[in-house]
């Protein structure tokens, strides 16, 4: 275990931590309500601080495996199938996250819990079935060799999946108002916003990172005790 | 490899399994049976609340394919897997691609058949305004399509502990945008309009169709390699 990785490892964790209070704050206090909503509406609105930076971790998680799932299938390497893995179980988290902070928003701001002629929302919900698929998948293939090759194709055919859900959706055609968030009347009126928004989106980029390299480290150290365990039980 | 060695070669794998199933017949009653239950559930289930039942019958027409589809997906490669014909299929000297279009043409082949058969009691039960020969056009693109990504998920499922369940599991959420175009070109056609107006739909039905059985076609020698 190499020491100076570890530290510069503590000190990423370190820096994260603080970014995510710092982001509390600026989301919460320093972000300015907005002037456009009242009442459940202005203060579920802060929600989209946490609910659209969790969107795009999710996203970036799949694209993450979707690539790690070519190199897998195309030059091996058992390295690329433990990126695969954690980048989705992490981002089945931030979905997870997406999809209950979404419905948190709609009742107070469109009346409803849900809809699924919105593009956004039914891409997100295919998108977390098709994870949890991914992951039920790992689940119930014993050869390991066997089980990244299968799940190294589900997240390749998944992802290419995402982009063609929203198109249909998109045509349907009926979406209410899902915010816009930039261009006129969105975020570059307020900076104040401004800023809240892309701190947001720069701590749980970071959270991805922090999370994504302690998971790979214990999907290592997971292979090395079986191995260990199989050495010892092949000694006896 | 020249296209009439190839499409020869597909067409082997097809006759082998139109002939076993010729002679038991079993997969084609099950799928047959399951596809009349749906539909008469589903009649029975809107017909209580609903008010006008012609505005489901498109989606219930496709969740009928749907289901009875899953049926035959799962015992194409079940079969395959549990008689170790798959590892015969794969000792052949054939690139792997050939054993894709020949299952993928099979379940093609089965789930038509079925449709053929749901489509005139879909016709008695929910008695829609209209018939247009565009419609078989779009069956036959959907379920092209369900053929297509099917075919690999079912080779994907049968070498998973929990077999039968994994397909819908893995599949349906996949199939999320075809079937939202089939049932909108479904109700559009069956409500009268011209398939012209509905080119984007029929696009986006082409559009999942070659993406898939390309990205299909292409990873299933992973799936099955051993």
């Amino acid at each position: 275990m190499n020491t100076r990785g570890f530290a510069a490892n503590r000190v990423l964790n370190g820096i994260t931590a603080l970014a995510v209070v710092l982001a509390l704050y600026l989301a919460l206090v320093y972000a300015p309500p907005a002037a456009n909503l009242v009442g459940a509406a202005q203060i579920a609105q802060r929600i989209f601080y946490f609910h659209v930076p969790s969107a795009w971790v999710g996203f970036l998680a799949f694209f993450v495996t979707f690539v790690a799932g070519i190199a897998y299938l195309w030059k091996g390497g058992r390295q690329w199938d433990v990126l695969a893995l954690s980048s989705v179980e992490i981002g089945l988290v931030f979905t997870t996250m997406v999809v209950t902070t979404g419905p948190l928003w709609a009742k107070p701001t469109w009346g409803v819990w849900w809809v699924w002629s919105d593009p956004k929302l039914s891409t997100v919900a295919v998108l977390w079935l098709i994870y949890f698929a991914y992951l039920m998948l790992r689940n119930t293939v014993e050869d390991e060799a066997r089980r990244a090759r299968l799940a190294a194709v589900l997240g390749i055919v998944g992802f290419l999946d995402v982009p063609i859900v929203f198109g249909a959706v998109r045509w349907w055609g009926q979406s209410v108002a899902h915010p816009i968030v930039f261009g006129t009347g969105g975020l570059s009126d307020s900076p104040r916003m401004l800023t809240a928004f892309l701190f947001c989106l720069g701590t749980f980029t970071l959270l991805y990172v922090v999370l994504l390299i302690r998971r790979v480290r214990l999907e290592g150290m997971r292979h090395e005790v079986e191995r260990l365990k199989s050495r010892i039980a092949s000694h006896e | 490899m020249n296209l009439i060695g190839f499409l020869r070669k597909v067409l082997a794998i097809v006759h082998k399994d139109i002939i076993a199933e010729l002679r038991t017949k079993e997969m084609l009653s099950s799928m047959f049976v399951f596809a009349l239950l749906v539909i008469v559930i589903f009649n029975f289930a809107f017909e209580l609340r609903v008010a006008n039942v012609k505005q489901v019958a498109p989606g219930v027409l496709w969740v009928t394919f749907t289901f009875a589809g899953m049926l035959g997906l799962n015992r194409s490669f079940i079969l395959e897997k549990d008689k170790g014909c798959l590892e015969g299929l794969l000792l052949a000297p054939v690139d792997r691609t050939v054993i894709y279009f020949g299952k993928m043409l099979g379940n093609l082949i089965f789930m038509s058949v079925v449709e053929a058969i749901v489509l005139p009691i879909f016709w008695v039960l929910f008695n829609p305004p209209l018939f247009s020969l565009a419609l078989i056009l779009v069956i036959i693109l959907g379920t092209l399509g369900f053929a297509g990504v099917g075919t690999l998920f079912s080779a994907i499922a049968v070498h998973t502990r929990a077999r039968e369940v994994m397909l819908p599991i893995l599949l349906f959420p996949i199939v999320v945008p075809l079937m939202i175009a089939a049932v909108k070109i479904t109700g559009g056609l069956l409500d009268g309009q011209l398939l012209s107006a509905m080119r984007n739909w029929l696009n986006l039905l082409v559009g999942f169709d070659v993406i898939f059985l390309t990205v299909s076609y292409m990873t299933f020698d992973y799936v099955v390699e051993e």
